[in-house]
């Protein structure tokens, strides 16, 4: 999220597209309603079904799912040719008047630099024309055909109200009507929330969904405003924090990435981090990156990290790929690649899509490792439970081993939420039986791993001998010290550099937060962004002071939100360019003629002149970007492009399928499906009831959704000769499976080029284990394919068959 | 652009958690079933009402499930019958209960979503008080919460023909009926009910009656502004208002929701069984008695005379003495 | 041998000096006092909901809920030992020209002027009044004591239908106390009838008084006098 929670209550409009606020996000879309009833705030829903959401919003449409960017490129059109832009932050705090090279543009649904043999972009056109003086080229009238305006304007063309719904299948007069709401939060004063999640992640071109949006939102000037943001609904309670901490293949913490192969030394890694301003006068806040970078191998190796060994750089890890993402993890042991695996508060067997892969690459493991609460699905894959796990365990000879761990509510910590906020939470029972804390249990792990090492060696044991491991007691590392060490603190004395001669920090004193972070090894911090968290004024996470003196939902001491206890990012972007605000009953910083002041931390320099600095301090250009260079592999502008299963052709290129440029196992090829053998568009979704595969556990979440079930509409149903409260197979290449069928107004057939298109909805959360009616869930069916960018494979859209079935016996 | 409304006295804001000595004892029972003499309660008390905004629930059933916790029912684990409303019914194991019903409104070609939380409405006249014949077993706290005292239930049912709403459900195991409470345990220590303070979203609100209603009212305005023109409040009068009442988008048609009652009020064979008609049988009865006893007093037995014995001896001797000799002789 | 018309088989006369009828068979007199005493059980439970005044008769099943529960159950058995007295009894309680006669000129056998009435059969006009409306009472409350038995049959009808059942229970409870009431007091007003139904004899001039044609059948029908 770019603003928080508790921000929401300031908007004029809520889109919730992409997301089912109501029933994934209820305390969250508490905010929604406060909204509506105190700044009579409207909620439009864009959502293939008529969610809980759409039960309370003020305006729905349908939409086909997949297909979200011609719909947002569609609503851009529109508010340019109605004039709705907000002009001056667009002019200003975005992109647009960056001039584009020449090579570029875009031909048949691909832009330049396509090769289908390696199913790549060559991405070098996708750029800035940069001038003699190192900086970009810029056309302040926006008039240069060149400029990113121009482009833009062109690249949306296509995008007509009729285009949308030939494509989304939202029919026009709705689309247009929703354009008219949006439209209207282009005034200066007038702003729009994005509320999303999983249905647009969860598309091989999730990320350009999400930009889609983002851009509309810029170009309305909704971003860096109270009420506005790209607000994106995380999932997880900490899901948050597992980005934040670097919880993927290809990331360190703080988004500082892992270093590939290629970046053999230090120095050549750094060589690509530490972006130079495009333009003049600007922050670029990533010219700080060997301080963040350089403070978190201290923290991972101690005295082991000198300047001598490029700071213990070569214990990182190196990438061979982009990324060991979990398809990829599993595709390898499908191969037989993969010995040991350890699953650790994850049940990917339900998770995760194609499970007759998953079972086939489980059972190829030598050992499989669950650190779970429960009883997972993915722990008992081995065992037959009819025909909801049809397999033969004589023939598994996979090892498994479950070790019971504790869950949120039986330790301590912080989660942090979609606001960013770390909010720190104390027990509220004490584990159960064996179960152990996740922390006790690696510890363990790690201490036998590194006994071993130093007893017999290795091919390369300094990264494990040498890990710092500076516990009170090494087998049980407290939360209390794990955060302290994630803050950061001084290793020796560091001088105030505002103040020369004088102590800023003495030795071991915990750091404000990243601003004192330093680059010559005197400070460690195990997660910059999170420095802050527990400093010099103690456990800033566990604070809970409700105050709020503005009335405005800032609620600035109540935990404490990364970063710096920034509760809205890009909020200098909430002023015009004198650095007076847009609204002023939504004051969120202003400029008083020296300094920022205001309800937030100012994300800018505090003494940063308003017409000199952009605010989007973390780009080199200063501004946001409408046109996203080469830093997405699909393209600098989101471009219609169809699931790989798909009920129609790409309009615009019919040889094209799915995302040219995602990930496709060789494997997987023959799996795909198509629209003559099925006709019908699968989506999977959660339930409010549930959450995921655990709450099954639980009898009262049983009883109040306690059996698996598909939704279809009324029409499909009569088709089909299909009744409320049946039974019914859904099948395809992949799987075929059983369920009762929920027969509902709520799902009516999309006409998408003149046919129309069924959508069966599959909620996701039955499995084999717990307490609930044993069922499936949606990814027996689902594709094994991924966003191009980022690896989320594509649950979202798939196609499916259906028919009237017999009750399964038992 | 409706008038924003105030924020309500509700059981969101975090009461106070020091101990409290329950304020909610016999000196504050209005009514008490089959009681016809309670005494006068010396503990008056404001009127509560817990107010379910409709236009607000977005059907989490977290008040479901809150209320299945905090009353340590256990509500059994179904099947799913093509609805999300689960379980099917109320029980004597889940006081409240989501109900889904999806309507086309035909004047806007819209599809709505109407999602009502079924449960106790707490009715200022009770009907289940009234159909109650175990004295207290359902007794009203002069606040209007209406409550069953299960150690004095007998599992008669009767409440659940007294009450318009098709409320209580006997529990087969226990055969005592059981409803929600309104929370009273937690109301009488200064908390709000558990669903209340479940709701995300503030569509179940609680406080004093009065300032619910104003709540309310801001609420129907706040509809209209976004074109329900019908909107309104639903707090029948038929059964002298309720302590749990609803906003309703479309409160010309409170069918819509599941079947809410449009009218509801103590049926009419009721108010006959339980009203006058008891007294009536009951004095007929006592007429009976008493003139029995007295006519035995006063009235000459009915008795058989000596002539009536002789002459019935007669009759005999005539027939069976003769036929009986005619035999033998045969 | 003559047709019976007034009496069972098993009226009898069973003495001559002085003159004794047998009026009832063992076993129709331990199914009359049966029945009779689940009746009274039914009455006390029953009317213990009836009233709250009554509550208090609940104690003597032991609470309440103990009350509720046996209730329907004597109701049950009661309406069966009904049913068996009702076979036996139905032909001879079927109303006849006579009875009509007898009921418009009540008053004379209230006055103690029986003799202005017709000749009866076993059974005179307020009998069959008491056998028929029993019947049909009982009927009217196991039809309607059944849809109202929460424990076992808690959802065969609609809440509607019981509320009217239950309300045609109360109201079927009340006549037959009535008629109870009547029946009772008729038997013990109606001085020798209640050794009828205890050792099952009446005397002669009983007979005579007040079911003639009664006594006239038995004597008619009989071979052989009383072995005495
Ligand atoms: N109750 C509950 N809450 C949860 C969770 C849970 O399991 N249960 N899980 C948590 C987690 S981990 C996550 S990630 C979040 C996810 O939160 P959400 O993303 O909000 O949840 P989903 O139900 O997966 O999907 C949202 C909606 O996307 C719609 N949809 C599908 N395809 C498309 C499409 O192409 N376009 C558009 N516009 N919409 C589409 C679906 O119909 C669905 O209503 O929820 C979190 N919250
Ligand atoms: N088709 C389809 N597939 C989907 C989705 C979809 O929308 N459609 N959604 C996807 C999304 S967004 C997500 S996040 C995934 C969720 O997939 P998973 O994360 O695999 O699912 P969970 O059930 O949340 O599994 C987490 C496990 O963590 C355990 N756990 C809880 N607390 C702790 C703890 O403190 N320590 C440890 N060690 N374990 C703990 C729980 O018991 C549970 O078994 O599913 C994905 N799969
Ligand atoms: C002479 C016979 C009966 C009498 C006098 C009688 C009387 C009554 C009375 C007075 C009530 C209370 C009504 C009220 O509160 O308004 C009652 C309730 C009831 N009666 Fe009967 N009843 C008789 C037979 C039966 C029979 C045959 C049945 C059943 C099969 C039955 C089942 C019930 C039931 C179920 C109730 C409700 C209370 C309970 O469950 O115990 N009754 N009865
Ligand atoms: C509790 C006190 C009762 C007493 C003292 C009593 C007494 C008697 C007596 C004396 C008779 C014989 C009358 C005759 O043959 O002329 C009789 C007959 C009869 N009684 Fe009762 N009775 C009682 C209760 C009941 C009850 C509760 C019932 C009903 C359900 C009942 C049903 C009958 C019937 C059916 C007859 C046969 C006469 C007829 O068919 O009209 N009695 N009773
Ligand atoms: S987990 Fe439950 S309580 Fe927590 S935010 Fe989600 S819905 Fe609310
Ligand atoms: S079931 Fe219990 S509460 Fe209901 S009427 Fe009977 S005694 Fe009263
Ligand atoms: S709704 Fe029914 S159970 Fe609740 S108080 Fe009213 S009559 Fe009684
Ligand atoms: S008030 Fe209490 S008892 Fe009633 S529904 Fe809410 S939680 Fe349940
Ligand atoms: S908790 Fe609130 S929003 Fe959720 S179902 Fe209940 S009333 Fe509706
Ligand atoms: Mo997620």
């Amino acid at each position: 999220m770019t603003n928080s929670w508790t921000d929401i209550k300031n908007t004029d409009l809520v889109i919730v597209m992409g997301g089912n606020a109501a029933e994934a996000h209820p305390c969250g879309f508490k905010w929604v309603t406060e909204a509506k009833a105190h700044r009579a705030a409207k909620l439009i829903v864009v959502d293939p079904r008529f969610t809980r959401t759409a039960a309370v919003s003020d305006y729905y449409a349908p939409i086909r799912p997949g297909t979200d960017i011609a719909w947002l490129m569609g609503m851009i059109r529109w508010m340019i040719e109605n004039d709705k832009v907000h002009w001056e932050y667009v002019r200003n705090f975005t992109n647009a008047a960056f001039i584009v090279k020449d090579e570029f543009g875009w031909q048949d649904g691909l832009f330049t630099g396509y090769d289908p043999a390696t199913r790549d972009y060559d991405r070098s056109s996708w750029d800035y024309v940069i001038g003699e003086d190192g900086f970009a080229e810029t056309d302040p009238t926006l008039e240069n055909p060149r400029c990113v305006w121009q482009l833009l304007k062109a690249h949306v063309d296509v995008y007509t109200p009729e285009m949308v719904e030939r494509i989304t299948g939202t029919p026009a007069d709705q689309f247009l009507h929703i354009a008219e709401m949006i439209g209207e939060t282009s005034a200066p004063d007038k702003t729009m929330t994005s509320m999303y999640a999983l249905g647009w992640t969860q598309h091989t071109k999730g990320s350009q969904n999400i930009r889609g949006m983002a851009m509309l939102q810029l170009i309305l000037g909704n971003i860096g405003v109270m009420g506005g943001g790209m607000n994106a609904l995380r999932g997880h309670s900490n899901i948050q924090g597992l980005t934040d901490m670097g919880l993927m293949s290809n990331l360190l913490t703080g988004y500082l990435s892992m270093p590939t192969e290629a970046e053999t030394d230090y120095a050549t890694y750094m060589s690509t981090r530490e972006f130079k301003p495009l333009r003049p006068n600007q922050t670029s806040y990533w010219q700080n990156y060997s301080k963040f970078m350089v403070s978190f191998m201290k923290a991972m190796w101690g005295d082991a990290a000198q300047a001598e060994n490029d700071w213990a750089y070569h214990y990182l890890p190196k990438l061979d790929v982009p990324n060991y993402d979990v398809l990829r993890m599993f595709e390898l042991m499908n191969q037989g690649q993969v010995n040991l695996y350890f699953c650790q508060g994850f049940n990917p067997l339900m998770a995760f899509p194609n499970r007759a892969k998953l079972t086939s690459a489980l059972s190829k493991l030598k050992l499989l490792v669950t650190i779970d609460p429960l009883e997972t699905e993915t722990a008992r894959f081995w065992e037959n439970h009819g025909e909801y796990n049809d397999v033969d365990p004589a023939s598994i000879q996979t090892e498994v081993l479950q070790l019971p761990s504790t869950c949120f509510a039986e330790d301590e910590g912080s989660l942090t939420n979609s606001g960013r906020w770390l909010q720190w939470h104390w027990p509220g029972v004490s584990p159960p039986g064996d179960a152990k804390l996740d922390t006790w249990i690696m510890s363990q792990i790690f201490l036998r791993v590194r006994e071993l090492y130093r007893q017999e060696g290795g091919s390369f044991p300094d990264p494990i001998l040498n890990l710092s491991w500076e516990y009170e007691d090494e087998n049980d590392p407290t939360p209390q010290e794990l955060a302290m060490e994630i803050n950061g603190r001084a290793l020796s004395a560091v001088s105030d550099p505002n103040n020369p001669g004088a102590t800023l920090l003495e030795a071991g004193q915990q750091v404000k937060n990243f601003t004192e972070l330093k680059d010559d090894g005197s400070t460690m911090c195990g997660c910059w962004i999170y420095s802050g968290c527990w400093n010099v004024d103690g456990n800033n996470m566990a604070r809970r002071d409700n105050s709020d003196p503005s009335g405005l939902g800032v609620y600035q001491n109540w935990t404490w939100s990364w970063p710096v206890n920034r509760r809205i990012l890009y909020n200098r972007a909430s002023c015009d360019l004198e650095g007076r605000p847009y609204d002023a009953d939504r004051m969120l910083i202003e400029w008083d003629g020296e300094r920022w002041v205001g309800n937030d931390v100012p994300d800018i320099g505090v003494t940063s002149r308003p017409e000199e600095v952009g605010p989007f301090i973390m780009n080199p250009e200063g501004t946001s970007r409408l046109f996203a260079r080469g830093m997405m592999r699909d393209g600098p502008f989101p471009t219609h492009m169809e699931p790989f299963e798909s009920p129609m052709a790409n309009v615009f290129n019919a040889e094209m399928r799915g995302n040219p440029v995602a990930r496709v196992f060789e494997s997987d090829v023959a799996d795909l499906g198509t629209s003559e053998e099925f006709p019908y568009v699968g989506t999977s979704y959660r339930l409010t009831e549930h959450f995921h595969f655990w709450t099954k556990h639980n009898k009262v979440n049983a009883a109040l959704q306690p059996q698996f079930f598909v939704e279809i509409s009324e029409e499909l149903a009569a088709e089909k000769g299909i009744t409320k409260g049946g039974w019914v197979r859904v099948w395809n290449k992949r799987a075929s499976i059983r369920a009762v069928a929920v027969v509902t107004k709520r799902i009516k057939p999309l006409i998408c080029d003149g046919k129309p298109v069924h959508v069966v909805g599959v909620p996701l959360h039955w499995g084999f284990t717990g307490v609930a009616k044993k069922g499936y869930g949606p990814n027996s069916l689902t594709v094994f394919i991924g966003d191009a960018n980022i690896e989320t494979p594509e649950s979202k859209a798939f196609l499916v068959n259906i028919e009237p079935a017999e009750e399964p016996v038992a | 652009m409706s008038t924003p409304a105030p924020a309500p006295t509700t059981a969101v804001s975090n009461p106070s958690v020091d101990p409290l000595t329950p304020n909610l004892s016999d000196a504050a029972i209005m009514r008490a079933s089959a009681t016809p003499n309670l005494p006068e309660p010396t503990q008056q008390m404001e009127k509560v009402a817990k107010l379910i905004d409709i236009s607000k629930c977005i059907g989490c059933k977290a008040c479901q499930s809150a209320c299945a916790e905090w009353n340590e029912t256990s509500p059994e684990i179904g099947i799913c019958d093509g609805t999300y409303t689960n379980p099917p019914d109320l029980s004597s194991e889940m006081y409240t209960l989501m109900k889904f019903s999806e309507w086309e409104n035909p004047d806007s070609g819209n599809l709505e979503w109407l999602i009502r939380k079924d449960g106790c409405m707490h009715c200022e006249d009770p009907g289940c008080l009234k159909a109650c014949p175990a004295p207290g077993a359902i007794v009203q706290y002069t606040n209007g919460i209406v409550d069953f005292v299960s150690d004095k239930c007998i599992g008669c049912g009767y409440c659940i023909s007294g009450c318009p709403f098709d409320i209580p459900r006997m529990s087969p195991t226990r055969n005592v009926v059981s409803k929600c409470t309104l929370c009273s345990d937690r109301v009488a220590v200064g908390q709000g009910p558990a669903c209340a303070k479940a709701c995300p979203t503030q569509a179940i609100v609680f406080g004093t009656k009065d300032d619910m209603m104003a709540h309310a009212e801001t609420r129907v305005d706040d509809l209209k502004s976004r074109g329900y023109d019908r909107a309104g409040i639903y707090d029948p009068q038929g059964v002298g208002g309720t302590h749990v009442f609803y906003v309703l988008q479309h409160a010309d048609k409170p069918e819509l929701y599941s079947d809410l009652p449009a009218d509801p009020k103590i049926s009419e064979v009721v108010e006959g069984w339980k009203g006058p008609a008891k007294a009536v049988g009951l004095a007929a009865i006592g007429l009976a008695a008493v003139g029995t006893v007295l006519h035995s007093i006063f009235g000459k037995p009915n008795t058989v005379s000596a002539e009536d014995q002789s002459e019935a001896e007669e009759l005999v001797d005539a027939e069976l003495g003769a036929e009986g000799q005619q035999r033998e002789e045969v | 041998m003559a047709e019976r018309e007034y009496s069972e088989s098993t009226d009898r006369i069973v003495a001559t000096e002085p003159v004794e009828i047998r009026r009832y068979a063992t076993h129709t007199r331990i199914n009359h006092w049966f029945t009779a005493i689940l009746i009274v059980l039914l009455i006390l439970s029953g009317f213990a909901l009836f009233h709250p005044s009554l509550f208090f008769l609940t104690a003597l099943f032991g609470g309440g809920q103990a009350a509720r529960f046996i209730h329907p159950i004597f109701g049950v058995v009661a309406c069966i030992s009904f049913l068996l007295l009702f076979l036996q009894l139905w032909k001879l309680n079927l109303m006849r020209r006579e009875d009509i006669t007898w009921a418009r000129n009540i008053n004379e056998m209230l006055a103690g002027n029986e003799e202005k009435l017709p000749e009866l059969g076993k059974y005179n006009f307020g009998q069959k009044v008491v056998f028929w409306g029993m019947f049909w009472l009982l009927l009217a409350m196991v039809v309607s004591g059944v849809m109202i038995w929460q424990q076992f049959f808690p959802s065969l009808v609609s809440i509607e239908v019981r509320r009217w059942a239950v309300a045609i229970h109360a109201l079927s409870a009340v006549l037959s106390v009535l008629i109870i009431i009547v029946h009772v007091y008729a038997s013990l007003w109606t001085r020798g009838t209640l050794r009828a139904m205890v050792g099952g004899r009446v005397s002669g001039g009983w007979a005579w008084k007040h079911h003639r044609k009664w006594l006239r059948e038995v004597a008619r029908r009989q071979d052989t006098p009383p072995a005495e």
